[in-house]
């Protein structure tokens, strides 16, 4: 714990759009599927301190957006950093501001390969779910006469006691479009002039999603354990 | 997808030449043993092709002692040092697997002689790719070249062709 919080001001992160998925050739010709991530330009807006905020934090802008479309005390937080109006606002939790300042500009190169990330992102919206799909239900058999009931959760509860269902009992309902962080990517390779982060592997969400890549929350700052 | 296709073309080879599943190839594999790196010849005839840009791949098939030996490469991988066609095969089927279940004479595959329809089909296929705009741009011009020649040696061995029928 020591050594992650003492590394921790090197934690890094960066606000990107996925561009979709591909595969590339690595050093020892192996083929690899990577993630494609547009990231940045982004610049920080805002710096928190415990004095003021009660934690450590910078907050970053990303994306471009339609200055009309910008309410009136938004617009007037970034008049403040003294930045034209972005579209996504996130803020990356670090023990220590220091290296950063408002209006200042952060690009594709704050990691590099071989870095560890975790990548943030909003799922693929499923829409109304049965149980076997949004939780991993086994459902009901095929055959053996039953009827109708082939992807049902079964029974939900007990008889006079409690005579009611727990709160918190797993049914169908809406299904995705959550928050969904997939840890420890490996980051294959960085373009700076182009912006672009190769991860290896898949990242959450859809093309087009809004993406914060983040130092990997569970290694220490961001160097594989044990490599 | 303009942007992956940027970089999907840092992957891609401009030397791989044009050839169809029927087609015998000889591949020059790199092989790494250790720290040291030599070249593997594999010899064998097209049975598939498939996928496209980056992602695609051909499976070649050869007889090895009696023992038939498949491998599959992808198009663009650097460990093939070069591709050479030694000869041309006709076939009327994209995947040509029933090779599998024959032995002796009854694999052996007739010689293509210029006058193909598929050529065309290659032909297309290039020219859709060098369409494809900013993909390449060294390899472009070659490929144009390569795709008005072929172009022509095919309406012109297609003509005899006919005329022979």
């Amino acid at each position: 714990m020591t050594t992650t919080q003492s590394k921790s001001s090197a934690i890094k992160g960066i606000l990107g759009t996925k561009l979709g998925m591909t595969q590339v050739f690595d050093d020892q010709n192996r083929i690899v599927p990577v993630t494609v991530i547009s990231a940045g330009p982004c610049v920080v807006t805002a710096l928190r301190t415990i004095e003021k905020d009660g934690y450590t934090a910078v907050q970053l802008a990303y994306g471009a957006i339609d200055p009309r479309k910008v309410s009136k005390p938004s617009n007037g937080q970034f008049a403040k950093a003294g930045v034209t109006p972005r579209k996504e606002l996130s803020e990356l939790r670090i023990s220590s501001t220091e290296g950063y300042t408002v209006g200042q500009e952060l690009k594709a190169d704050v990691f590099k390969s071989g870095d560890l990330v975790d990548a943030t992102g909003t799922s693929r919206g499923k829409g109304t779910a049965g149980v076997m799909k949004r939780h991993g239900f086994s459902g009901i058999g095929a055959a053996h006469g039953v009827d109708k009931k082939h992807r049902m959760p079964g029974s939900v509860g007990n008889r006079t006691t409690p005579g009611r269902v727990f709160k918190g009992k797993r049914m169908m309902g809406r299904m995705g479009v959550d928050t969904v962080t997939a840890q420890n990517l490996l980051v294959h390779s960085v373009d700076a002039q182009e912006n672009t982060i190769l991860i290896r592997g898949a990242v959450p969400g859809p093309i087009g999603t809004v993406i914060f890549v983040r130092t990997a929350a569970k290694s220490v700052a961001g160097e594989k354990v044990g490599a | 997808m303009n942007r992956l296709d940027a970089i999907d073309a840092k992957s891609l080879r401009s030397d791989v030449p044009s050839f169809r599943p029927g087609d015998e190839l000889k591949v020059y594999v790199k092989v790494v043993e250790g720290n040291k790196s030599r070249v593997q010849l594999f010899q064998g005839v097209v049975i598939s092709r498939s996928g496209a840009g980056v992602r695609e791949s051909f499976t070649i098939r050869k007889i090895s002692y009696g023992v038939g030996v498949e491998r599959t490469f992808p198009v663009h991988t650097p460990i093939i040092e070069k591709i050479e066609v030694v000869r041309k095969g006709e076939s009327r089927r994209a995947k040509l697997y029933f090779l599998r279940n024959l032995t002796g004479k009854a694999t052996k595959i007739k010689e293509r002689r210029g006058a193909d329809g598929e050529l065309t089909v290659e032909a297309q296929y290039v020219a859709a790719v060098a369409e494809t705009p900013k993909v390449e741009v060294k390899a472009e011009p070659e490929i144009a070249e390569e795709t008005s020649g072929d172009v022509k040696v095919v309406t012109a061995k297609t003509d005899n062709a006919e005329s022979k029928a």
